[in-house]
């Protein structure tokens, strides 16, 4: 089998600016953080960024990385609104493509199948029609209902965080929901995958059942061992969400000064020294509650 | 018992009869009240409703309340997000929604305030509205009735109201009804929003005039009130804590 280990650097490297890019997870759950901040370093713009939002959508947009968005919402979970996402929106010059949940998943669906478009109730008769221009819908050709007809959303590269992989990119989903990251590889060119911990192949079935293989390697183009890689969003069972940590990103993005202390303080190096600043603000805190 | 009801347990009581003829359906519900309303329902009216755990597990026994499955309760059954999409086009689900704007066929808006291109204010996106509506029941839950949530129109029609229903011709499309901390809420034959009972203690005339569209309270029922063994299930065994007061304004004992 292949070994497609690779670095953080290596993934981002074979990102073009222009490019579309879909990034697994579920608003602040099991993101590819660590992929997405190696993306805030680069000098990598004009991106059509495609993901069912969380903080990875906050941080490239403040980051200016980002021309167009296609989303089902933006969310932090347990804190219902990102605030540098609401802020670059109420600013207005996105151009945004807001889909209704299943409306994205039909998109996603249709590019994983190489269909031109797959028809879907959802969306009918709301303003996502109204709000998107672009979409149409379609009669059906045995019934006389109408369907809204959601464009493949296809992409050049997918970015996928997850709990094991083998070397060769078999991915393993150990936590209680898998989202919909198989989808977006099957709709991408090219699939990068951080992981928790790269494992051999034969100890793959240790820690879960086999239904939580889930992606094939045939799909994946290269896996990145990066432990907290999802952090600070939740990949469960690994970790849980850092509240702690997401409820100071929102009071630092909630004000300029703030914002730029935050960028100093945990994105101006590389992933370990992220990891070190974490651990850093972490023993902080506990210092000044004791 | 019955001497110190709250708005509150009105309201859950009104959220466990939405469930009365569901049968076999997944009943999603978002807020407090409305959780503990499906809860109820379970216990004592429609034992065979199907309750999740907010996360990815269907649940026999629900944790505790506000918690996942991986605090507490018996999984019966495994829902990730992939899965729920496709119960919600199977139709076998209902729905509790909450709304930043109604209007007064029942259109509902949480995506933004003010314009699409550059919104005044970005709130949580249309999210599964448009789809849940296109596809089974949904009822609504509002805390807090007032003039700038039921409006002449809404701003971006996340819900699919009645009006927009039948011209995109929705065949499955089912609006329950709308609890708020002042009333139940219908829908009359022309799809437009009407009176089904005022709480005890409300003044009809403060429905009318905290809705921002014509509304006659006048001649509406009181909402009932939950029974005894119902209050003892909200008190002792579903929200010892008393969650649901902290969710309405004002919880003033009203009975």
């Amino acid at each position: 089998m292949p070994d497609k280990r690779m670095k953080l650097s290596d993934a981002v490297a074979s990102i073009e600016s222009g490019m579309t890019i879909g990034i697994g997870g579920w608003g602040s759950r099991r993101k590819p953080m660590a992929i997405v901040r190696e993306l805030l370093r680069s000098d990598i713009k004009d991106l059509t960024v495609v993901s069912l939002g969380g903080p990875d959508v906050g941080l490239l947009v403040a980051a200016g990385k980002v021309r167009k968005l296609i989303y089902g919402f933006v969310t932090l979970d347990s804190i219902p609104l990102d605030p540098l996402f609401t802020a670059a929106r109420e600013r207005g010059g996105l151009e945004l493509q807001e889909y209704d949940e299943g409306m994205f998943v039909t998109g996603l669906r249709a590019a994983a199948n190489r269909l031109s478009f797959l028809p879907t109730l959802a969306g009918m008769g709301s303003d996502v029609l109204a709000a998107n221009p672009h979409l149409k819908t379609i009669k059906s050709p045995y019934s006389d209902d109408e369907y809204v007809a959601v464009p493949a959303i296809t992409m050049d590269v997918a970015l996928i965080h997850a709990n094991r992989s083998d070397t060769a990119g078999n991915i393993q989903f150990l936590g209680p929901d898998p989202y919909f990251d198989d989808l977006y590889a099957m709709a991408a060119t090219r699939t990068f995958v951080s992981t928790e911990k790269i494992v051999p192949t034969e100890n793959l079935l240790d820690e879960g059942s086999f239904h939580t293989l889930m992606l094939s390697r045939m799909y994946v183009t290269g896996v990145i061992e990066t432990p907290k890689g999802a952090h600070f969003t939740t990949c469960e069972p690994d970790y849980g969400r850092d509240e702690l940590f997401q409820k100071h990103y929102v009071a630092s993005a909630k004000d300029p000064a703030a914002w730029d202390a935050f960028n100093a303080e945990f994105l101006s190096g590389d992933e370990d020294a992220f990891q070190a600043a974490v651990e850093r603000f972490h023993a902080e805190r506990e210092k000044s509650h004791v | 018992m019955s001497n110190d009801i709250t708005i509150a347990e009105i309201c859950v009581a009104a959220c466990s009869d939405i469930y009365r003829h569901s049968g076999e359906l997944l009943a999603h519900a978002v807020g407090i009240v409305p959780t503990i309303g499906a809860r109820l329902a379970k216990l004592t009216h429609s034992p065979d409703i199907i309750l999740s755990d907010g996360e990815a597990f269907m649940m026999s026994e629900p944790p505790e309340l506000g918690k996942s499955a991986a605090h507490g309760g018996t999984i019966e059954g495994w829902a990730p997000f992939s899965r729920i999409f496709d119960i919600v086009a199977t139709g076998r689900r209902q729905s509790i929604m909450g709304a930043s704007q109604i209007d007064q066929y029942g259109n509902q808006n949480i995506s933004l305030i003010g314009d699409w291109t550059k919104p005044k204010r970005q709130l949580i996106g249309v999210r599964g509205a448009p789809g849940n509506t296109a596809n089974h029941r949904v009822d609504y839950w509002i805390a807090r009735h007032s003039a700038r949530l039921f409006v002449e129109s809404v701003d971006m029609v996340s819900g699919v109201g009645n009006d927009r229903a039948k011209a995109a011709g929705l065949k499955h499309h089912h609006l329950g009804v709308i609890i708020t901390n002042l009333a139940v809420l219908d829908y009359a034959e022309n799809g437009r929003v009407k009176v089904l009972s005022v709480h005890p203690g409300v003044d009809p005339q403060e429905v009318t005039d905290n809705t921002g569209f014509p509304l006659d309270a006048s001649n509406a029922p009181e909402t009932r009130l939950p029974t005894d063994e119902e209050l003892l299930l909200i008190r002792d065994v579903i929200d010892p804590r008393g969650a649901r007061n902290r969710e309405v304004p004002v919880p003033q004992p009203v009975a």
